[in-house]
């Protein structure tokens, strides 16, 4: 393997930010390879500033480092200026450690993210040079892996990527390491010709799916997608994804990459628990990465400390998806601030926290070095909205953490709400806004000016969730909400709301719950120059209507149509451990606006995340952090209503009933208006 | 307490910002836990003072930075400025190397103030030797050469001839160009910072400009069919020099070490133009 950097040397000094080329950050390996070691390239399919920072492939990189057998390296997706001069200079896809050519290693494994991504997933395997279809690569191609969240549906990219793997990759990636090696001798990658018996072993690992060994069948008659069965007898039916027991055994990314250059989430990153199990009914990581695996207080502390000694940051983030749900994080964050080898000077940033467990302390803790901005999600503009979706924040707990923010000493607090969401009515969208100036008017008693920032984005259902049957609110109905909400917060002097462009909304929902067939539309958009569509100066709806377009598809079918009950779903024979009928009942329960307690601190209602791989939640505290409302047998009452329903004692007549087809259309109407 | 390094910027990291190199001075100084002084306010940031932005993509032997420490905390811990080069390169990226390291007194004068000129070498492709010799002449004769800067986004017609301080085809011997490919020739120079410090991409317009080409002619990409004359593209660049006058003499921005003119690093190829 011959390094290119000679040949990408001189690119660099034409193109924009040349130092997402080069390599050398603090953290990298020194990759050594050899005729033992299986080579990966690890890549992440957005640009270096975006892809950097993630953690997951942070993670597989150093432990597959770590493997005498594995030799990992690490890629991104050049900007269009390096990708231009790359193509003209006949530079292939390249690695930022050694700078050897995609094409060279064993596997080449991408981080899907989010489905915007994919197009780039398509330019980089030609980029690299490697066959754009899994069918016509050989034994000289590497292995196309994937994984990361969207890999709970793969079908959309079933035709590009040999295979995927599910769920946490900890242990996984090992695994697939050494069927790989078993194949692997020497120079040629898979001896005897014989690649579709490596993956026919790849799929035997359990969390792997190779889209080739199953075959695809399509309803006669409707064109709907009738079956996805095992071409073998070995081959299982149903991919389970896998499932690390302890985040204790896991104190990776040991070696934090600290780049050369500014990227997104440039900060240590500590990472508090995996999983959630506050349900939120819309949230795909929520559904996907239970139960709830807290990492010890003291790996915590030992990560933070370690880590900011080694890299020179002074800001950490404790990451998880729902940080303030960690057991003791007060006493956490006061431990980092008061470390006295901190000097006083590392801020401490807490994502994703939740308005019922954010307290007067937490934003005390938080704003003692520096005071970074504040972000609360309700999700729901009303209580109602909120009970589908099982966020069950009350106003009074946004209130009072907005209220807490405020008296610490913020100005501007940001909130995150959807829209169209199931059973969305005018007085839910609405509802946004008069939450929103009442927290602006909380803010006016402590400060004369201040900014509250209301954060509109248009609902995707996510497979694997409660939601997955729901159809998409349309392009027009999106717009018309925004509008609706931008005009009500016109005179409201102190109330900024920002949206997501509808039409990338609809470009999402295209490919999430597509089929295998959904990968010609990919191509197509691709082909057409459609790369970065998650950036909006490239985003083009047009390219993605087109493809549809050209494979027979409509946006209504693909995207905006409910799936009924009976219907195979494209991501049926993937599995991140819950119940069909549970997913459907929780569907249910939604449309009757039914809550849904969080079985970290109540009985288990089986989902099948825990019962189906002997797992179980791993938490230091059996109650709930302060200030929590959602089962935690406080006093529940707002409005007059009861909004946790426990399912063992709830009667069955409080069912909903089954939602038939009618129903389904009439939510249709309802939803769009 | 205020003290000054010297340091390089070579090899892979030359395609980092200025900033970038910021950043990086931030982390490795925390690392190193040195008791740096602090902003006042909500977003307190280390007291840090670089002298001249380096053009991203070019490399240095002398960028200057100035670090504020807390002289009671400083003056607790017993910070030893002679141990700090070594402590800080450990910490450094590779490519970023401390040479020297002073206490300098707490001026009014930063960095950037002072600096007067800078000392270049480069290395130009798509020409000859004797083509670029031609060039350098042309240019040195010249009362003014126009070429078009780029200012705060727009772009005005500036002469550059007044910064040019020295300019000669280098030694092609000198390692400081030396190009194994021998796709490329060398060329030292000496600009002006003030009043505004000259890149040398905007030199390399000028030596185009001088050559009847239009000013503003495509520079930085691969020379394109059609153009008048062959044009020099800039290949590398490298500062060895910062120069700052005081009583008349041209120094070097570490107090205390007076250095004749032609005496630099490029020594055997500079010639002064004036």
């Amino acid at each position: 393997m011959e390094s290119l950097w000679p040949r990408i040397e001189p690119l660099l000094a034409h193109v924009t930010k040349p130092a997402r080329y080069i390599g050398g950050e603090l953290g990298a390996q020194r990759v050594v390879h050899g005729p033992d070691a299986v080579s990966w390239l690890l890549v992440y399919p957005d640009t270096y500033e975006v892809g950097l920072p993630n953690q997951g492939l942070q993670i597989l990189y150093e432990i597959l480092n770590e493997r005498d057998d594995a030799a990992a390296e690490r890629s991104y997706a050049p900007w269009v200026d390096m990708e231009a001069a790359m193509r003209s200079a006949g530079v292939p896809l390249f690695s930022v450690e050694n700078h050897l050519a995609a094409s060279a290693f064993d596997v080449v494994a991408f981080n899907l993210s989010a489905e915007l991504v994919y197009t780039n997933v398509l330019n980089l395997i030609d980029l690299a040079g490697v066959p754009l279809h899994a069918a016509d690569r050989t034994d000289d191609d590497p292995v196309v892996m994937a994984g990361g969240h969207c890999v709970f549906n793969p079908e959309p990219l079933a035709d590009f990527v040999d295979c995927f793997v599910l769920g946490d990759g900890e242990e996984v990636v090992s695994e697939c390491n050494a069927v790989l090696a078993s194949f692997r001798t020497g120079p040629a990658r898979t001896p005897g010709g014989d690649r579709p018996a490596l993956l026919r072993a790849l799929s035997r690992v359990p969390g792997v799916y190779v889209p080739s060994c199953y075959d695809v069948a399509y309803d006669g008659t409707t064109g709907r997608l009738a079956g996805i069965t095992p071409r073998f007898d070995d081959t299982p039916a149903r991919v389970e994804k896998r499932t690390i027991t302890d985040l204790g055994d896991w104190p990776y990314p040991r070696q934090q990459l600290v780049p050369l250059i500014e990227v997104v989430h440039d900060r240590l990153n500590v990472e508090l628990f995996r999983g959630c199990t506050r349900g939120c009914r819309f949230c795909q990581a929520g559904m996907i990465t239970r139960p709830v695996r807290e990492r010890p207080a003291d790996q915590v502390r030992t990560m933070v400390s370690a880590g900011l000694e080694r890299t020179g940051y002074d800001e950490v983030a404790l990451t998880s998806l729902s940080s303030a749900d960690y057991s003791g994080i007060e006493e956490t964050v006061t431990g980092i601030i008061d470390d006295p080898s901190c000097s006083g000077q590392v801020s401490v940033s807490l994502p994703s926290l939740r308005v019922d467990a954010f307290t007067v302390g937490t934003a005390a803790q938080i704003q003692r070095v520096r005071r970074t901005g504040l972000t609360f999600a309700p999700e729901g503009g009303t209580w109602r909205m909120r009970q589908v979706i099982n966020k069950l924040i009350r106003e009074e707990d946004l209130y009072a953490a907005v209220d807490a923010a405020f008296s610490q000493g913020w100005k501007r607090v940001k909130l995150y709400f959807l829209i169209g969401l199931p059973t969305e009515t005018d007085e839910d969208t609405l509802g946004i806004v008069a939450l929103a100036k009442q927290c602006v008017a909380i803010g006016k008693r402590y400060h004369s000016s201040v900014t509250v920032t209301a954060s509109v984005g248009g609902f995707v259902p996510k497979v694997q969730t409660p939601f997955q049957w729901f159809g998409q609110n349309t392009i027009e109905e999106l717009t018309r909400k925004v509008h609706l909400l931008r005009d009500a917060a016109r005179p409201v002097r102190g109330l900024t709301i920002r949206w997501h462009d509808p039409k990338a909304t609809a470009a999402e929902g295209i490919v999430s719950r597509g089929d295998r067939r959904m990968g010609a539309v990919v191509e197509h958009v691709w082909r057409n120059g459609g790369t970065f569509q998650e950036w909006s100066e490239y985003f083009d709806l047009d390219l993605w209507t087109d493809a549809l377009a050209a494979s027979g598809m409509t946006l209504e079918d693909a995207v905006y149509r409910h799936r009924t009950e009976d219907e195979v779903l494209p991501w049926d024979h993937v599995s991140a451990g819950l119940h069909r009928d549970f997913l459907w009942q929780d569907w249910k329960d939604a449309l009757a606006e039914h809550g849904l307690p969080d079985c970290r601190w109540t009985p288990c209602y089986d989902c099948g995340a825990c019962t189906g791989y002997g797992v179980e939640h791993v938490v230091a505290s059996a109650v709930p952090p302060a200030g929590g409302s959602q089962g935690t047998g406080q006093d529940l009452s707002s409005g007059g209503q009861v909004p946790v329903r426990f399912l063992s004692t709830a009667p069955s007549g409080a069912a909903p009933a089954e939602v038939p087809g009618g129903s389904a259309v009439a939510l249709a109407t309802e939803g769009r208006g | 307490m205020r003290i000054r390094f010297r340091f390089t910027k070579l090899g892979k990291i030359r395609f980092t910002s200025q900033r970038d190199v910021a950043r990086m001075w931030e982390r490795a100084l925390r690392r190193a836990r040195l008791p740096l002084a602090y902003t006042e306010g909500f977003s307190p940031r280390p007291q840090l003072s670089f002298g001249l932005a380096l053009p991203t993509g070019a490399e240095s032997l002398a960028e200057y930075l100035d670090v504020a420490l807390d002289p009671v905390r400083a003056a607790e811990a017993g910070v030893e400025v002679a141990t700090l080069p070594a402590t800080l390169n450990a910490l450094l990226p590779e490519g970023i190397d401390i040479e020297e390291a002073v206490v300098v007194e707490r001026s009014k004068d930063s960095l950037q103030q002072i600096v007067t000129s800078c000392s270049w070498t480069m290395r130009l492709a798509g020409l000859t030797g004797e083509e670029l010799s031609d060039r350098v002449d042309a240019l040195l004769a010249a009362d003014a050469v126009p070429i078009t800067r780029e200012r705060k986004g727009r772009e005005e017609i500036d002469d550059l001839r007044p910064s040019v301080l020295a300019l000669a085809v280098s030694d092609p011997e000198s390692e400081l160009v030396a190009d194994p490919t021998g796709r490329t020739v060398g060329l030292v120079a000496e600009l002006s910072t003030q009043p505004r410090g000259v890149r040398p991409v905007e030199l390399v317009r000028g030596l185009i400009a001088v050559s009847g080409a239009l000013p503003g002619a495509s520079l930085e990409g691969t020379a394109t069919d059609g153009h008048p004359g062959r044009i020099p593209v800039l290949d590398r660049a490298c500062r060895t020099q910062q120069w700052i006058e005081r009583d008349g003499l041209r120094q070097e921005p570490l107090l205390g070490r007076v250095v004749p003119a032609g005496a630099d690093r490029a020594v055997h190829a500079l010639v002064r133009a004036s």
